[in-house]
């Protein structure tokens, strides 16, 4: 048998094509990887989760400029603090000096290099805060899934640069990956409630948090119940600014539960029976 | 003194003649464009990352650049056996590796310029700002650094026996020394012995090349270094680079050229 390389190369590229026919509707089943909408999914796959760590990290690691544990420093495993910031938290003067992961200069030459690298603690202030918000970006398509990425992101855009109409957008972006949030839901309630004063959107999506924090199995009720603590008590506020008392007691006695300081919202309790007057209800109302 | 500037000329016309340096400068301008270019939630004053994405490549580009530059030029000069001629003019052993070692340093110096320019066009034309004395004190620390990383290939293209070699072992000492530099006593001390004195050792005896990463200050706009402290560096800096050039020579004069 004698081939000339043109039709050999004829016969080759034919049955190329053949097998590509055949293969292909079901080529599509071998690998998830080619079904990611995103192009992060496709060119990582499940991979692409540990660089979105590593891009929410930076996020921290930019609030900080550049002041920031490494690794091999003890405090590398701490809370972000941009997660921290996100909640309201403060930070106090103990606080500040725990962060001092560095310590004294363990030798001449960690003295030296010293003045080659960041030392001071500081935060990013003045809208500069929006430097962050690259790598949440990345973080979010890299790993739709990661609840914080959009809740800090929307904290920052509407808090720090007024951007609560980019803020509902992220968090309604988190919603549709992560449809069962109660996180994403509270964070979105507080662009309702403090950013747009729309009582009625915040009262809904904060409720619809509640119900969808109560269908959690019961232990990871116990462990993410400061959540509930934030929902409850801001529906509570909400109720009391609408003038509803009754469901605003209702609420904020949800929320002395599991409050690491009740006593703070009894006194917004007792304000508000005294505003209320008669219209209280003795006994709490059952939540849903 | 004139026969290591005819030396370093020469170097230096290779430079410019071989396509790496164009290249490199070429990928780093358009990731950095590109990264520049996306715009995240509608928000055109974001630059930091700009500057961080660009910065890390010219890093990287500088190093490659130096590298590449100085790990061919001895072996290049024996395969040829050009090395020949040049040490049959009044040339010592001394000249020829002061001369390539002034020759790759001045020409990745040139490069860096070039490089930083473009970083500094980039990212003033989206901040507005240009901290001079930043940029300056950023690139003559990263020069200095490069002078200790030439000095120290040179001295390997003299004892490994191909460039490729030397250009792998060298990256990857660089690239360890500036990731652990820092650390490497925090993880000695928490070795058990002898690996603890050995780390401890190693510590003190490299150069610590990470203190010329000003990166950061750039980034964060963080101010200027110490004037006192970049010039003890840069001292730090000369000492190990001649450490690794008379290193360099012992091996050299003592070395067959027939390859």
């Amino acid at each position: 048998m004698n081939f000339s390389p043109l039709s050999l190369l004829v016969v080759l590229l034919a049955l190329a094509f053949t097998l590509a026919t055949n293969l292909m509707p079901t080529a599509g089943n071998w690998s998830q990887r080619a079904k990611s909408d995103n192009l992060f999914g496709m060119v990582f796959g499940d991979g692409r989760k540990l660089f979105a760590n590593h891009f929410f990290t930076m996020a921290d690691v930019y609030f900080h400029s550049g002041y920031y544990p490494s690794v091999f420093d003890q405090k590398s495993g701490e809370e972000k603090e941009i997660i921290s910031a996100s909640h309201g938290r403060k930070e106090t003067e103990e606080d500040e000096k725990n962060e001092d992961f560095l310590g004294r200069p363990k030798d001449w030459i960690d003295a030296f290099g010293r003045n080659f690298r960041i030392t001071r603690h500081t935060h990013l202030e003045n809208h500069n805060e929006r430097e962050i918000l690259p790598w949440l970006r990345l973080a979010a398509d890299l790993d739709p899934n990661k609840i914080e990425t959009y809740t800090v992101g929307a904290f920052f855009l509407r808090e720090h640069l007024g951007r609560a109409d980019q803020a509902e957008a992220f968090l309604r972006e988190g919603l549709r990956n992560n449809p069962d949030s109660a996180e994403i839901l509270f964070e979105l309630g507080r662009v309702y409630h403090e950013s747009n004063h729309n009582l009625d959107r915040a009262r809904n999506v904060w409720q619809l948090g509640v119900k969808k924090f109560l269908l959690r199995a019961p232990d990871q009720q116990k462990e993410d119940k400061l959540l509930f603590e934030e929902l409850v008590a801001n529906l509570g506020r909400l109720e009391d600014e609408a003038g509803n008392y009754p469901a605003a007691i209702n609420w904020l006695r949800a929320a002395q539960k599991v409050s690491p300081a009740p006593d703070a919202l009894q006194r917004q309790i007792d304000d508000i029976q005294k505003k209320a007057g008669a219209q209280v209800p003795a006994t709490p109302a059952k939540l849903y | 003194m004139n026969k290591i500037f005819a030396l370093a000329g020469v170097v230096i016309k290779e430079l410019y003649r071989r396509k790496d340096f164009y290249v490199l400068f070429v990928l780093t301008a358009l990731l950095t464009l590109a990264a520049g270019a996306v715009n995240f939630f509608h928000d055109d004053k974001i630059v930091r990352y700009v500057k961080d994405i660009c910065l890390l490549l010219i890093w990287v580009s500088a190093l490659v650049i130096s590298v590449v530059t100085t790990a061919r030029q001895i072996p290049a000069e024996r395969e040829a056996r050009t090395i020949f001629p040049l040490l049959a003019k009044p040339v010592s052993r001394w000249h020829v590796i002061v001369g390539k070692f002034l020759g790759c340093w001045l020409a990745t110096g040139v490069a860096l310029v070039v490089f930083y320019f473009f970083f500094a066009a980039i990212t003033g034309s989206k901040e507005q700002i240009w901290p001079w004395g930043a940029y300056l004190e950023a690139v003559w620390m990263h020069w200095v650094m490069l002078a200790i990383v030439i000095a120290m290939v040179l001295l390997g293209s003299i004892y490994f026996a191909a460039p490729s070699s030397t250009s792998t072992i060298t990256i990857i000492v660089v690239g360890g020394v500036l990731l652990l530099g820092t650390h490497l006593n925090t993880i000695a001390l928490q070795q058990p012995q002898p690996m603890q004195s050995i780390l401890a050792t190693v510590y003190f005896l490299m150069p610590h090349l990470e203190w010329y990463d000003l990166r950061d200050f750039v980034v964060y706009d963080m101010g200027l270094v110490p004037v006192r402290a970049v010039a003890l560096a840069t001292l730090y800096g000369a000492v190990w680079t001649a450490i690794f050039l008379l290193l360099a020579w012992f091996g050299f004069r003592r070395k067959s050229l027939n390859t």
